[in-house]
């Protein structure tokens, strides 16, 4: 067999080998999104009632927290980044770092300074290798986030949040992640967590909320929201500002564990698709090569039949002198 | 009101366990709180520890938590915890090596909710 005949083989195999892996690959994302999303569908009654309890704490209690309050011009943010560990991902980690980094650059121009906390091995070496100074860094669990996770990280969040400017620590925290919106689209988004934003982020989360409850909530039936939105008068125990001091890291916790969540279901999303698309190339790729194979093993035959009939007719020719 | 409570006990990750009921007792930093179809609404913290359920058909379901809140409003009695677990998952060998693990140094918080699952599943 011709020395150019075995090469091409030897590609049409090894492109094979690739094509069933990105296949492998693409099958557990794909299995890996709808984990996700039981995942976050299993975390929904809890953020229901502790917004529907945090919102009574509120109307009652002083409202000078540092979480739902800034006082003066802030000077200091942290902000979150949502990468992912691995990649075969296409872009996704590159987005959320493009986005942080157009916020990062929006909040310099306000005067304010940025303390990144990475999420994700990707985001880390990024920064690392720009030699950036890290205010935390989570890494292994980005594929299947457990809410200890992000207690960890809400806890340091909340400890900077809590230590005066003036001190290192920061006035607002900030969250770049990726929004799973369905199977094909997904987008980075930057929001402010803390202080909260009294008017805009209710608003999302009534609506979130009414449209749960609609969707028939077994024993969530009857808590007062019922009555157009309605808050019951609590008896606090022990007192409203107590209550409210524990329910926001509560609420932190929360918000920073459904950011993961939907960053997980993205970064599958993002993966599944790269892999599809890298298992096409490599058909493609396949095909073509195995064209070329048959065309150089044809061109070997050629010259062998050539050959032949080139000896014999030197035979023929020999033999009749 | 109808004279059952409605109940939800929910984890940050997901709902442990909901139904009627027709009382709920639970600890609070002052002490014991029991709750009963009518009574008033509260929103009240929790201290790790033990939750006892009882439903209308007369058996009690037991749960573990780490602390969390307490709201009760028109006979709807929702339990608010971190970390919850009923009494039947407590895997006691797995409690006891991450309470070994913790050490002394560890946290405060995560070892209340490791000692809270070890007395619930003695008193099972």
């Amino acid at each position: 067999m011709g020395a150019q005949l075995r090469e091409l083989r030897r590609r049409v195999r090894s492109v094979e080998s690739i094509k069933k892996i990105t296949r492998a690959q693409e099958l557990i994302a794909t299995s890996r999104i709808a984990k996700a999303q039981q995942y976050a569908e299993a975390a929904r009654p809890y953020s229901r009632t502790l917004v529907a309890a945090l919102e009574a704490a509120a109307e009652r209690a002083r409202l000078d927290h540092p979480l739902i309050e800034s006082e003066g011009q802030p000077r200091r943010s942290a902000v979150l980044i949502v990468t992912s560990d691995g990649g075969f991902a296409g872009a996704y980690s590159a987005n959320v770092i493009r986005q942080s980094e157009a916020l990062a650059g929006l909040l310099n121009e306000h005067g304010q300074e940025t303390i990144p906390y990475v999420v994700g091995r990707k985001g880390v070496a990024w920064f690392r290798f720009r030699g950036r100074e890290l205010g935390g860094e989570y890494t292994g669990f980005t594929g299947k986030p457990t809410y200890a996770d992000a207690r960890r990280i809400a806890d340091d969040l909340l400890a900077a949040i809590n230590t005066p400017t003036d001190e290192g620590g920061v006035d607002e925290i900030h969250i770049v992640s990726t929004h799973f919106r369905n199977m094909v689209s997904q987008e980075v988004r930057a929001r402010r967590l803390f202080p909260i934003m009294v008017e805009e982020v209710p608003a999302e989360i009534h609506a979130a909320e009414t449209a749960t409850q609609r969707a028939g909530n077994g024993a969530g039936g009857d808590n007062g929201r019922s009555r157009e939105g309605a808050v019951p008068l609590y008896d606090f125990e022990p007192s409203a500002d107590e209550v409210l001091d524990a329910l926001l890291p509560q609420y932190a916790g929360n918000l920073i564990y459904t950011a993961l969540l939907d960053a997980a279901a993205s970064e599958w999303a993002a993966r599944r698709r790269a892999m599809k698309n890298a298992t096409d190339n490599a058909g493609e790729l396949q095909e073509s090569i195995t064209r070329q194979a048959n065309s150089a093993r044809q061109a070997e035959i050629t010259q062998e039949i050539s050959e032949i009939v080139g000896g014999a007719d030197a035979l023929a020719a020999a033999g009749s002198e | 009101m109808a004279d059952e409570l409605n109940v939800e006990v929910v984890a940050a990750d997901r709902q442990v366990w909901s139904g009627p009921a027709s009382i709920v007792i639970a600890r609070t930093p002052d002490g014991e709180i029991g709750i009963m179809p009518g009574h008033e609404s509260i929103l009240g913290l929790l201290v790790a520890g033990q939750v006892t359920v009882r439903t209308t058909d007369g058996s009690a379901v037991v749960v573990a938590v780490a602390g969390g809140f307490l709201s009760v409003s028109e006979d709807h009695v929702a339990i608010l915890a971190e970390m919850a677990e009923l009494a039947d998952e407590i895997d006691v060998a797995a409690v006891q090596a991450e309470l070994a693990e913790l050490g002394d140094d560890g946290y405060e918080s995560a070892r209340r909710w490791a000692q809270a699952r070890l007395d619930v599943a003695a008193s099972r």
